[in-house]
Protein backbone atom coordinates (compact mmCIF):
# COMPACT_ATOMS: atom_id res chain seq x y z
CA UNK A 1 0.00 0.00 0.00
CA UNK A 2 2.60 2.49 1.18
CA UNK A 3 4.83 1.56 -1.66
CA UNK A 4 2.32 1.53 -4.12
CA UNK A 5 1.74 5.24 -3.08
CA UNK A 6 5.69 6.05 -3.12
CA UNK A 7 6.12 4.68 -6.90
CA UNK A 8 3.21 7.11 -7.90
CA UNK A 9 4.26 10.05 -5.93
CA UNK A 10 7.72 9.22 -7.78
CA UNK A 11 5.99 8.91 -11.42
CA UNK A 12 4.41 12.05 -10.76
CA UNK A 13 7.51 14.17 -9.66
CA UNK A 14 9.44 12.49 -13.08
CA UNK A 15 6.86 13.66 -15.02
CA UNK A 16 5.99 17.25 -13.81
CA UNK A 17 9.99 17.23 -14.04
CA UNK A 18 10.20 16.23 -18.02
CA UNK A 19 7.01 18.47 -19.16
CA UNK A 20 8.56 21.54 -17.26
CA UNK A 21 12.00 21.05 -18.27
CA UNK A 22 10.26 20.59 -21.81
CA UNK A 23 8.02 23.56 -21.52
CA UNK A 24 11.12 25.59 -20.66
CA UNK A 25 13.21 23.94 -23.71
CA UNK A 26 10.92 25.26 -25.93
CA UNK A 27 10.54 28.90 -24.27
CA UNK A 28 14.41 29.65 -23.92
CA UNK A 29 14.66 29.54 -27.54
CA UNK A 30 12.25 31.82 -28.16
CA UNK A 31 13.49 34.26 -25.61
CA UNK A 32 17.28 33.49 -27.10
CA UNK A 33 15.84 34.49 -30.64
CA UNK A 34 14.09 37.87 -29.17
CA UNK A 35 17.72 38.75 -27.61
CA UNK A 36 19.21 38.19 -30.42
CA UNK A 37 17.15 40.10 -32.65
CA UNK A 38 16.84 42.80 -30.25
CA UNK A 39 20.47 43.48 -29.53
CA UNK A 40 21.49 43.20 -33.12
CA UNK A 41 18.13 44.80 -34.43
CA UNK A 42 17.89 47.81 -32.27
CA UNK A 43 21.40 49.95 -33.42
CA UNK A 44 19.84 50.17 -37.17
CA UNK A 45 16.52 51.72 -35.82
CA UNK A 46 16.68 55.49 -36.16
CA UNK A 47 14.95 58.03 -38.20
CA UNK A 48 16.45 57.35 -41.33
CA UNK A 49 15.49 53.67 -41.25
CA UNK A 50 11.56 54.67 -41.61
CA UNK A 51 12.29 57.52 -43.84
CA UNK A 52 14.66 57.01 -46.43
CA UNK A 53 15.48 54.92 -49.15
CA UNK A 54 17.72 52.02 -48.98
CA UNK A 55 21.52 53.92 -50.08
CA UNK A 56 23.47 51.95 -52.40
CA UNK A 57 25.79 49.64 -51.26
CA UNK A 58 29.11 51.08 -49.82
CA UNK A 59 27.43 54.39 -49.14
CA UNK A 60 26.25 55.42 -45.41
CA UNK A 61 22.77 56.10 -43.95
CA UNK A 62 19.55 55.36 -46.18
CA UNK A 63 16.49 53.19 -44.48
CA UNK A 64 14.06 50.93 -45.39
CA UNK A 65 10.95 53.05 -46.13
CA UNK A 66 9.98 51.53 -49.05
CA UNK A 67 10.09 48.29 -47.77
CA UNK A 68 7.90 49.33 -44.33
CA UNK A 69 5.43 50.79 -47.22
CA UNK A 70 5.61 47.66 -49.00
CA UNK A 71 4.94 45.57 -46.30
CA UNK A 72 1.69 47.17 -45.39
CA UNK A 73 0.48 47.26 -48.57
CA UNK A 74 0.52 43.93 -49.71
CA UNK A 75 -0.50 42.91 -45.94
CA UNK A 76 -3.59 45.23 -46.02
CA UNK A 77 -4.71 43.92 -49.50
CA UNK A 78 -4.24 40.62 -48.79
CA UNK A 79 -6.13 40.89 -45.35
CA UNK A 80 -8.85 42.49 -48.02
CA UNK A 81 -9.37 39.75 -50.06
CA UNK A 82 -8.41 36.82 -47.89
CA UNK A 83 -10.65 37.92 -44.90
CA UNK A 84 -14.07 38.55 -46.36
CA UNK A 85 -13.79 35.27 -48.21
CA UNK A 86 -12.94 33.16 -44.86
CA UNK A 87 -15.21 34.30 -42.46
CA UNK A 88 -17.89 33.76 -45.77
CA UNK A 89 -16.22 30.19 -46.07
CA UNK A 90 -16.40 29.40 -42.50
CA UNK A 91 -19.86 31.06 -42.52
CA UNK A 92 -21.26 28.15 -44.80
CA UNK A 93 -19.24 25.90 -43.46
CA UNK A 94 -20.53 26.71 -39.62
CA UNK A 95 -24.32 27.85 -40.41
CA UNK A 96 -25.62 25.91 -43.44
CA UNK A 97 -23.32 22.93 -44.72
CA UNK A 98 -22.62 22.05 -41.15
CA UNK A 99 -23.10 17.73 -42.34
CA UNK A 100 -23.24 17.98 -46.10
CA UNK A 101 -20.23 16.39 -48.56
CA UNK A 102 -19.25 19.74 -49.88
CA UNK A 103 -18.67 20.90 -46.50
CA UNK A 104 -16.27 17.89 -45.44
CA UNK A 105 -14.28 18.69 -48.63
CA UNK A 106 -13.95 22.28 -47.98
CA UNK A 107 -12.50 21.48 -44.85
CA UNK A 108 -10.34 18.33 -45.77
CA UNK A 109 -9.10 20.96 -48.64
CA UNK A 110 -8.53 23.85 -46.32
CA UNK A 111 -6.38 21.47 -43.77
CA UNK A 112 -4.38 20.47 -46.77
CA UNK A 113 -4.03 24.18 -47.62
CA UNK A 114 -2.74 25.24 -44.07
CA UNK A 115 0.26 22.93 -44.30
CA UNK A 116 1.00 23.55 -47.65
CA UNK A 117 4.64 24.97 -47.88
CA UNK A 118 3.97 28.51 -48.44
CA UNK A 119 7.03 28.32 -51.52
CA UNK A 120 4.48 26.47 -53.20
CA UNK A 121 1.86 28.78 -53.11
CA UNK A 122 4.57 31.54 -54.49
CA UNK A 123 5.69 29.57 -57.09
CA UNK A 124 1.65 28.79 -57.96
CA UNK A 125 0.89 32.24 -58.26
CA UNK A 126 3.76 33.12 -60.20
CA UNK A 127 2.42 30.54 -62.77
CA UNK A 128 -1.07 32.33 -62.78
CA UNK A 129 -0.54 35.90 -62.03
CA UNK A 130 3.43 36.84 -62.85
CA UNK A 131 4.34 34.93 -65.54
CA UNK A 132 1.05 35.75 -67.99
CA UNK A 133 1.24 39.22 -67.09
CA UNK A 134 4.95 39.83 -67.10
CA UNK A 135 6.61 40.24 -64.30
CA UNK A 136 6.43 40.68 -60.02
CA UNK A 137 3.63 42.93 -58.61
CA UNK A 138 2.60 43.95 -55.66
CA UNK A 139 -0.92 42.62 -56.49
CA UNK A 140 0.74 39.17 -56.42
CA UNK A 141 2.26 38.74 -53.61
CA UNK A 142 -1.22 40.20 -51.85
CA UNK A 143 -2.55 36.96 -54.07
CA UNK A 144 -0.10 34.88 -52.25
CA UNK A 145 -0.66 36.29 -48.84
CA UNK A 146 -4.37 36.07 -49.37
CA UNK A 147 -4.37 32.50 -50.28
CA UNK A 148 -2.05 31.32 -47.35
CA UNK A 149 -4.71 33.81 -44.99
CA UNK A 150 -7.76 31.74 -45.99
CA UNK A 151 -7.68 28.59 -44.80
CA UNK A 152 -6.90 29.43 -41.43
CA UNK A 153 -9.44 32.19 -41.45
CA UNK A 154 -11.96 29.70 -42.27
CA UNK A 155 -11.04 27.37 -40.07
CA UNK A 156 -11.27 29.79 -37.39
CA UNK A 157 -14.16 31.61 -38.15
CA UNK A 158 -16.14 28.08 -38.86
CA UNK A 159 -14.57 27.06 -34.63
CA UNK A 160 -15.93 30.47 -33.60
CA UNK A 161 -18.88 30.13 -35.02
CA UNK A 162 -19.79 26.99 -33.68
CA UNK A 163 -19.00 27.92 -30.29
CA UNK A 164 -22.13 29.99 -30.61
CA UNK A 165 -24.58 27.92 -28.59
CA UNK A 166 -27.55 26.45 -31.00
CA UNK A 167 -29.71 27.27 -28.29
CA UNK A 168 -29.14 30.73 -29.66
CA UNK A 169 -29.80 29.76 -33.25
CA UNK A 170 -33.18 28.18 -32.23
CA UNK A 171 -34.68 30.70 -29.92
CA UNK A 172 -33.91 33.74 -32.59
CA UNK A 173 -35.51 31.16 -35.25
CA UNK A 174 -38.56 30.70 -32.68
CA UNK A 175 -38.96 34.54 -32.96
CA UNK A 176 -39.79 34.16 -36.45
CA UNK A 177 -35.83 35.60 -37.79
CA UNK A 178 -35.08 34.44 -41.30
CA UNK A 179 -31.86 32.24 -41.28
CA UNK A 180 -29.32 34.98 -42.21
CA UNK A 181 -30.49 37.37 -40.01
CA UNK A 182 -30.20 34.61 -37.11
CA UNK A 183 -26.12 34.70 -38.28
CA UNK A 184 -25.96 38.02 -39.04
CA UNK A 185 -27.15 39.85 -35.94
CA UNK A 186 -27.05 36.85 -33.49
CA UNK A 187 -24.58 34.35 -34.52
CA UNK A 188 -21.85 37.28 -35.24
CA UNK A 189 -22.17 39.10 -32.77
CA UNK A 190 -21.48 36.30 -30.86
CA UNK A 191 -18.38 35.21 -32.27
CA UNK A 192 -17.16 38.68 -33.18
CA UNK A 193 -14.09 38.81 -30.54
CA UNK A 194 -13.20 34.99 -31.46
CA UNK A 195 -13.30 35.72 -35.37
CA UNK A 196 -11.22 39.07 -34.62
CA UNK A 197 -8.55 37.39 -32.57
CA UNK A 198 -8.03 34.60 -35.91
CA UNK A 199 -7.88 37.09 -38.07
CA UNK A 200 -5.25 39.04 -36.41
CA UNK A 201 -3.22 36.00 -35.95
CA UNK A 202 -3.43 35.26 -39.61
CA UNK A 203 -2.40 38.53 -39.99
CA UNK A 204 0.15 38.74 -37.93
CA UNK A 205 1.50 35.45 -39.70
CA UNK A 206 1.50 36.17 -43.38
CA UNK A 207 3.34 39.59 -42.24
CA UNK A 208 6.26 37.50 -42.11
CA UNK A 209 6.18 35.84 -44.79
CA UNK A 210 8.76 35.74 -47.29
CA UNK A 211 9.26 32.64 -49.70
CA UNK A 212 5.97 33.84 -51.48
CA UNK A 213 6.84 36.81 -51.82
CA UNK A 214 10.33 35.99 -53.23
CA UNK A 215 8.25 35.00 -56.51
CA UNK A 216 5.03 37.66 -56.44
CA UNK A 217 5.87 40.82 -55.29
CA UNK A 218 9.96 40.37 -55.30
CA UNK A 219 11.88 43.76 -54.61
CA UNK A 220 12.39 47.47 -55.53
CA UNK A 221 14.98 49.63 -54.23
CA UNK A 222 12.52 53.02 -54.81
CA UNK A 223 9.04 54.21 -53.63
CA UNK A 224 6.31 52.35 -55.70
CA UNK A 225 2.75 53.16 -55.41
CA UNK A 226 1.48 50.96 -58.21
CA UNK A 227 0.53 47.55 -57.42
CA UNK A 228 1.21 46.10 -60.89
CA UNK A 229 4.96 46.96 -60.26
CA UNK A 230 7.49 44.95 -57.78
CA UNK A 231 7.42 45.77 -54.31
CA UNK A 232 10.06 45.70 -51.44
CA UNK A 233 8.98 43.77 -48.49
CA UNK A 234 10.76 43.73 -45.23
CA UNK A 235 10.92 40.30 -45.36
CA UNK A 236 12.34 40.13 -48.67
CA UNK A 237 14.86 42.78 -47.75
CA UNK A 238 15.83 40.66 -44.84
CA UNK A 239 16.41 37.76 -46.81
CA UNK A 240 18.67 39.93 -49.75
CA UNK A 241 20.54 41.73 -47.27
CA UNK A 242 21.63 39.35 -44.66
CA UNK A 243 22.91 37.22 -48.05
CA UNK A 244 24.33 40.61 -48.80
CA UNK A 245 28.68 41.26 -48.70
CA UNK A 246 28.14 44.55 -46.74
CA UNK A 247 28.18 44.57 -42.99
CA UNK A 248 25.66 47.78 -43.06
CA UNK A 249 23.24 45.21 -45.10
CA UNK A 250 23.40 43.17 -42.54
CA UNK A 251 22.70 45.73 -39.45
CA UNK A 252 19.61 46.97 -41.65
CA UNK A 253 18.46 43.03 -42.03
CA UNK A 254 18.95 43.32 -38.10
CA UNK A 255 16.47 46.10 -37.87
CA UNK A 256 14.33 45.10 -40.36
CA UNK A 257 13.92 41.68 -38.44
CA UNK A 258 13.50 43.68 -35.21
CA UNK A 259 11.04 45.90 -36.88
CA UNK A 260 8.96 43.02 -38.05
CA UNK A 261 9.24 41.04 -34.75
CA UNK A 262 8.03 43.84 -33.00
CA UNK A 263 4.98 44.11 -35.28
CA UNK A 264 3.71 40.45 -35.03
CA UNK A 265 4.62 40.11 -31.36
CA UNK A 266 2.36 43.32 -31.03
CA UNK A 267 -0.71 41.97 -33.17
CA UNK A 268 -0.36 38.45 -30.95
CA UNK A 269 -0.54 39.89 -27.65
CA UNK A 270 -3.09 42.22 -28.99
CA UNK A 271 -4.88 39.16 -30.41
CA UNK A 272 -4.69 37.77 -26.90
CA UNK A 273 -6.30 41.42 -24.82
CA UNK A 274 -9.33 41.08 -27.13
CA UNK A 275 -10.07 37.28 -26.57
CA UNK A 276 -9.38 37.24 -22.61
CA UNK A 277 -11.86 40.30 -22.79
CA UNK A 278 -13.98 37.75 -23.67
CA UNK A 279 -13.52 34.72 -21.26
CA UNK A 280 -13.72 37.88 -18.35
CA UNK A 281 -17.33 38.79 -19.86
CA UNK B 1 -63.21 28.03 -24.69
CA UNK B 2 -62.76 27.48 -27.98
CA UNK B 3 -59.59 25.41 -29.04
CA UNK B 4 -57.02 27.05 -30.16
CA UNK B 5 -54.67 24.11 -32.29
CA UNK B 6 -55.97 20.56 -32.25
CA UNK B 7 -53.61 17.65 -32.95
CA UNK B 8 -55.09 15.28 -35.02
CA UNK B 9 -53.35 11.85 -35.35
CA UNK B 10 -49.78 13.21 -35.02
CA UNK B 11 -46.92 11.00 -35.72
CA UNK B 12 -43.61 11.83 -35.43
CA UNK B 13 -40.24 10.17 -36.53
CA UNK B 14 -36.50 11.64 -35.98
CA UNK B 15 -34.04 11.40 -38.69
CA UNK B 16 -33.00 8.17 -37.19
CA UNK B 17 -36.04 6.74 -37.95
CA UNK B 18 -36.99 6.06 -34.14
CA UNK B 19 -40.92 7.03 -33.54
CA UNK B 20 -41.06 9.53 -31.18
CA UNK B 21 -44.60 10.34 -31.12
CA UNK B 22 -47.42 8.10 -31.84
CA UNK B 23 -50.83 9.18 -32.70
CA UNK B 24 -51.00 12.27 -30.33
CA UNK B 25 -54.61 14.01 -30.36
CA UNK B 26 -54.99 16.99 -28.11
CA UNK B 27 -56.92 19.67 -28.36
CA UNK B 28 -55.48 23.04 -27.21
CA UNK B 29 -57.65 25.48 -25.76
CA UNK B 30 -57.26 29.45 -26.07
CA UNK B 31 -56.28 31.56 -23.81
CA UNK B 32 -55.44 28.44 -20.87
CA UNK B 33 -52.41 27.06 -19.46
CA UNK B 34 -52.16 23.11 -20.89
CA UNK B 35 -49.48 21.56 -19.03
CA UNK B 36 -47.59 18.47 -20.61
CA UNK B 37 -46.24 16.15 -17.88
CA UNK B 38 -44.25 12.97 -17.92
CA UNK B 39 -40.72 11.26 -17.36
CA UNK B 40 -37.81 12.19 -19.30
CA UNK B 41 -37.70 10.72 -22.78
CA UNK B 42 -41.35 10.44 -22.82
CA UNK B 43 -41.77 13.21 -25.89
CA UNK B 44 -43.08 15.90 -24.43
CA UNK B 45 -40.97 17.86 -25.42
CA UNK B 46 -40.81 16.13 -29.18
CA UNK B 47 -44.18 17.12 -29.45
CA UNK B 48 -44.07 21.23 -28.08
CA UNK B 49 -41.40 21.43 -30.87
CA UNK B 50 -43.43 20.21 -33.69
CA UNK B 51 -45.83 22.91 -32.52
CA UNK B 52 -44.04 25.69 -34.06
CA UNK B 53 -41.93 23.06 -36.44
CA UNK B 54 -38.42 23.67 -34.75
CA UNK B 55 -37.89 19.86 -35.76
CA UNK B 56 -37.56 21.40 -39.55
CA UNK B 57 -34.12 22.68 -38.50
CA UNK B 58 -32.39 19.46 -38.72
CA UNK B 59 -33.29 17.48 -41.88
CA UNK B 60 -34.83 13.84 -41.99
CA UNK B 61 -37.25 14.47 -39.10
CA UNK B 62 -40.71 13.73 -40.34
CA UNK B 63 -43.89 14.52 -39.43
CA UNK B 64 -47.20 12.77 -40.45
CA UNK B 65 -51.13 13.71 -39.27
CA UNK B 66 -52.24 17.18 -38.23
CA UNK B 67 -52.02 20.67 -36.36
CA UNK B 68 -54.04 22.57 -36.46
CA UNK B 69 -54.02 26.39 -35.82
CA UNK B 70 -56.39 28.89 -36.10
CA UNK B 71 -58.35 26.24 -39.12
CA UNK B 72 -55.37 25.69 -40.81
CA UNK B 73 -53.05 22.67 -41.31
CA UNK B 74 -49.28 23.87 -40.03
CA UNK B 75 -47.66 20.79 -40.97
CA UNK B 76 -49.07 21.54 -44.74
CA UNK B 77 -45.69 21.83 -47.28
CA UNK B 78 -45.28 25.21 -48.20
CA UNK B 79 -46.40 27.05 -44.94
CA UNK B 80 -44.20 30.22 -44.48
CA UNK B 81 -42.48 28.95 -40.92
CA UNK B 82 -41.09 32.21 -40.44
CA UNK B 83 -44.78 33.74 -40.29
CA UNK B 84 -45.61 30.36 -37.67
CA UNK B 85 -42.97 31.19 -35.62
CA UNK B 86 -43.97 34.68 -35.51
CA UNK B 87 -47.33 33.57 -34.37
CA UNK B 88 -46.44 30.62 -31.75
CA UNK B 89 -43.35 31.87 -30.00
CA UNK B 90 -41.14 30.02 -27.71
CA UNK B 91 -39.26 29.65 -24.05
CA UNK B 92 -36.60 27.58 -23.88
CA UNK B 93 -35.32 25.44 -20.84
CA UNK B 94 -32.52 27.08 -20.08
CA UNK B 95 -32.20 30.73 -20.82
CA UNK B 96 -30.90 31.76 -24.35
CA UNK B 97 -30.03 35.64 -24.00
CA UNK B 98 -28.79 36.74 -27.20
CA UNK B 99 -24.66 38.39 -26.76
CA UNK B 100 -25.95 41.72 -26.72
CA UNK B 101 -27.74 44.52 -24.70
CA UNK B 102 -31.08 44.19 -22.74
CA UNK B 103 -32.56 46.42 -24.43
CA UNK B 104 -31.48 44.86 -28.31
CA UNK B 105 -32.58 41.37 -26.85
CA UNK B 106 -36.19 42.59 -27.10
CA UNK B 107 -35.06 44.87 -30.13
CA UNK B 108 -34.80 42.24 -32.01
CA UNK B 109 -37.86 40.86 -32.09
CA UNK B 110 -39.24 44.09 -32.94
CA UNK B 111 -37.21 44.80 -35.69
CA UNK B 112 -38.54 41.70 -37.32
CA UNK B 113 -41.80 43.17 -37.66
CA UNK B 114 -40.31 46.20 -39.31
CA UNK B 115 -40.43 48.56 -36.24
CA UNK B 116 -37.17 50.66 -36.46
CA UNK B 117 -38.86 53.98 -34.94
CA UNK B 118 -36.43 54.79 -31.33
CA UNK B 119 -39.10 56.30 -29.49
CA UNK B 120 -41.90 53.31 -30.05
CA UNK B 121 -38.75 50.73 -29.96
CA UNK B 122 -38.07 51.80 -26.50
CA UNK B 123 -41.47 51.90 -25.28
CA UNK B 124 -42.44 48.22 -26.89
CA UNK B 125 -39.44 47.14 -25.53
CA UNK B 126 -40.69 49.04 -21.80
CA UNK B 127 -44.13 47.31 -21.97
CA UNK B 128 -42.44 43.62 -22.67
CA UNK B 129 -40.17 43.94 -19.54
CA UNK B 130 -42.83 45.19 -17.85
CA UNK B 131 -45.08 42.56 -18.29
CA UNK B 132 -42.72 40.30 -17.85
CA UNK B 133 -41.83 41.33 -14.15
CA UNK B 134 -38.24 42.25 -15.12
CA UNK B 135 -38.43 45.90 -15.30
CA UNK B 136 -37.55 46.96 -12.70
CA UNK B 137 -34.45 45.35 -12.33
CA UNK B 138 -33.39 45.97 -15.64
CA UNK B 139 -34.60 49.83 -16.00
CA UNK B 140 -31.23 50.83 -14.93
CA UNK B 141 -29.02 49.10 -17.47
CA UNK B 142 -31.03 48.73 -20.33
CA UNK B 143 -27.81 49.11 -22.70
CA UNK B 144 -25.63 46.39 -20.14
CA UNK B 145 -25.10 42.82 -22.01
CA UNK B 146 -27.99 40.53 -21.15
CA UNK B 147 -25.17 38.13 -20.55
CA UNK B 148 -24.50 39.91 -17.26
CA UNK B 149 -28.31 39.16 -15.30
CA UNK B 150 -28.85 35.97 -13.52
CA UNK B 151 -30.09 33.03 -14.32
CA UNK B 152 -33.71 33.98 -13.47
CA UNK B 153 -34.02 37.46 -14.65
CA UNK B 154 -32.16 36.24 -18.18
CA UNK B 155 -34.75 33.61 -18.27
CA UNK B 156 -37.87 36.09 -17.45
CA UNK B 157 -35.91 38.19 -20.11
CA UNK B 158 -36.76 35.60 -22.94
CA UNK B 159 -40.10 35.66 -21.78
CA UNK B 160 -40.32 39.20 -22.54
CA UNK B 161 -38.64 38.71 -25.92
CA UNK B 162 -40.82 36.33 -26.90
CA UNK B 163 -44.04 38.19 -25.12
CA UNK B 164 -42.70 41.38 -27.05
CA UNK B 165 -43.89 40.06 -30.67
CA UNK B 166 -46.91 39.71 -29.73
CA UNK B 167 -47.35 35.91 -30.61
CA UNK B 168 -50.84 34.22 -30.08
CA UNK B 169 -49.18 30.85 -28.43
CA UNK B 170 -46.31 30.76 -26.37
CA UNK B 171 -44.30 27.43 -25.84
CA UNK B 172 -42.78 26.69 -22.86
CA UNK B 173 -40.06 23.74 -22.59
CA UNK B 174 -39.43 23.54 -18.78
CA UNK B 175 -38.69 27.17 -18.63
CA UNK B 176 -37.80 26.96 -14.78
CA UNK B 177 -36.11 23.84 -14.52
CA UNK B 178 -32.50 26.11 -14.24
CA UNK B 179 -33.97 27.98 -11.55
CA UNK B 180 -34.17 28.71 -8.22
CA UNK B 181 -37.48 28.13 -6.16
CA UNK B 182 -37.82 32.03 -5.83
CA UNK B 183 -37.44 32.80 -9.63
CA UNK B 184 -39.43 30.17 -10.08
CA UNK B 185 -42.38 31.60 -8.34
CA UNK B 186 -42.08 34.86 -10.20
CA UNK B 187 -42.30 32.78 -13.48
CA UNK B 188 -45.06 31.07 -12.47
CA UNK B 189 -47.04 34.37 -11.19
CA UNK B 190 -46.20 35.44 -14.52
CA UNK B 191 -47.89 32.42 -16.44
CA UNK B 192 -50.96 33.05 -14.36
CA UNK B 193 -50.89 37.31 -16.22
CA UNK B 194 -49.97 35.67 -19.52
CA UNK B 195 -52.97 33.34 -20.13
CA UNK B 196 -55.11 36.76 -20.20
CA UNK B 197 -53.72 37.48 -23.47
CA UNK B 198 -52.20 34.45 -24.77
CA UNK B 199 -52.73 30.61 -24.82
CA UNK B 200 -49.95 28.85 -23.13
CA UNK B 201 -48.39 25.18 -23.49
CA UNK B 202 -45.69 24.46 -21.00
CA UNK B 203 -43.73 21.20 -20.47
CA UNK B 204 -42.72 20.68 -16.91
CA UNK B 205 -40.97 17.60 -14.52
CA UNK B 206 -42.51 19.63 -11.58
CA UNK B 207 -46.10 17.89 -10.95
CA UNK B 208 -46.60 20.56 -8.46
CA UNK B 209 -45.92 22.91 -11.26
CA UNK B 210 -48.62 21.90 -13.73
CA UNK B 211 -51.32 21.56 -11.20
CA UNK B 212 -50.33 25.22 -9.86
CA UNK B 213 -50.59 26.76 -12.92
CA UNK B 214 -52.30 24.65 -15.48
CA UNK B 215 -56.10 24.68 -16.34
CA UNK B 216 -55.22 21.33 -18.63
CA UNK B 217 -52.97 18.30 -18.78
CA UNK B 218 -51.73 15.68 -20.53
CA UNK B 219 -49.80 13.05 -19.48
CA UNK B 220 -47.22 11.27 -21.87
CA UNK B 221 -45.34 8.18 -21.88
CA UNK B 222 -42.95 6.44 -24.46
CA UNK B 223 -44.36 8.75 -27.00
CA UNK B 224 -47.72 8.36 -26.39
CA UNK B 225 -50.73 10.48 -24.56
CA UNK B 226 -52.04 8.55 -21.97
CA UNK B 227 -54.24 10.52 -20.61
CA UNK B 228 -55.64 14.30 -21.34
CA UNK B 229 -57.83 15.97 -18.92
CA UNK B 230 -58.66 19.17 -17.33
CA UNK B 231 -55.51 19.34 -14.16
CA UNK B 232 -57.79 18.63 -11.39
CA UNK B 233 -58.69 15.75 -12.76
CA UNK B 234 -55.56 14.13 -13.63
CA UNK B 235 -54.28 14.99 -10.01
CA UNK B 236 -57.12 14.03 -8.43
CA UNK B 237 -59.34 11.51 -10.58
CA UNK B 238 -57.19 9.86 -13.15
CA UNK B 239 -58.92 7.58 -14.82
CA UNK B 240 -55.49 5.40 -16.36
CA UNK B 241 -54.45 3.60 -13.68
CA UNK B 242 -50.58 4.76 -15.74
CA UNK B 243 -51.38 8.39 -15.04
CA UNK B 244 -52.28 8.08 -11.35
CA UNK B 245 -49.00 5.43 -10.33
CA UNK B 246 -47.32 8.80 -12.31
CA UNK B 247 -48.94 11.80 -10.38
CA UNK B 248 -48.87 10.30 -6.95
CA UNK B 249 -45.27 9.50 -7.30
CA UNK B 250 -45.17 5.53 -7.47
CA UNK B 251 -42.80 6.05 -10.61
CA UNK B 252 -40.43 8.36 -12.54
Amino acid sequence: MNLHYLTRKAANIMALTASALSAAFGIAFLFWILKDVLVMGLPAINASFFTELPAPPGTEGGGLANAILGTFMITVIATAIGVPAGILAGTYLSEYGRKSRVADTVRFISDILVSAPSIVIGVFVYAILVRPFGGFSAIAGAVALAIIMLPVVTRTAEEMLKLVPNATREAALALGAPHWKVTVHVVYRGAIRGITTGVLLAVARVSGETAPLLFTSFNNAFWNFKLTEPTATLTVTIFNYAMGPYEDWHARAWGAALLITSVVLLVNVFARVILGGRSAQ
Amino acid sequence: MSDKIIIKDLNFYYSNAKQALKNINIPIKEKVVTALIGPSGCGKTTFLRCLNRMHDLYSGNRYEGEIILDGRNILEKGLDLIKLRSKVGMVFQKPTPFPMSIHDNIAFGLKLLGIRNRGELAGRVEKALRDSAIFEETKDRLHESALSLSGGQQQRLCIARAVAVEPEVILMDEPCSALDPVATAKIEDLMTDLKQNYTVVIVTHNMQQAARVSEYAGFFMMGELVEFDITEKIFTAPSNKLTEDYVTGRFG
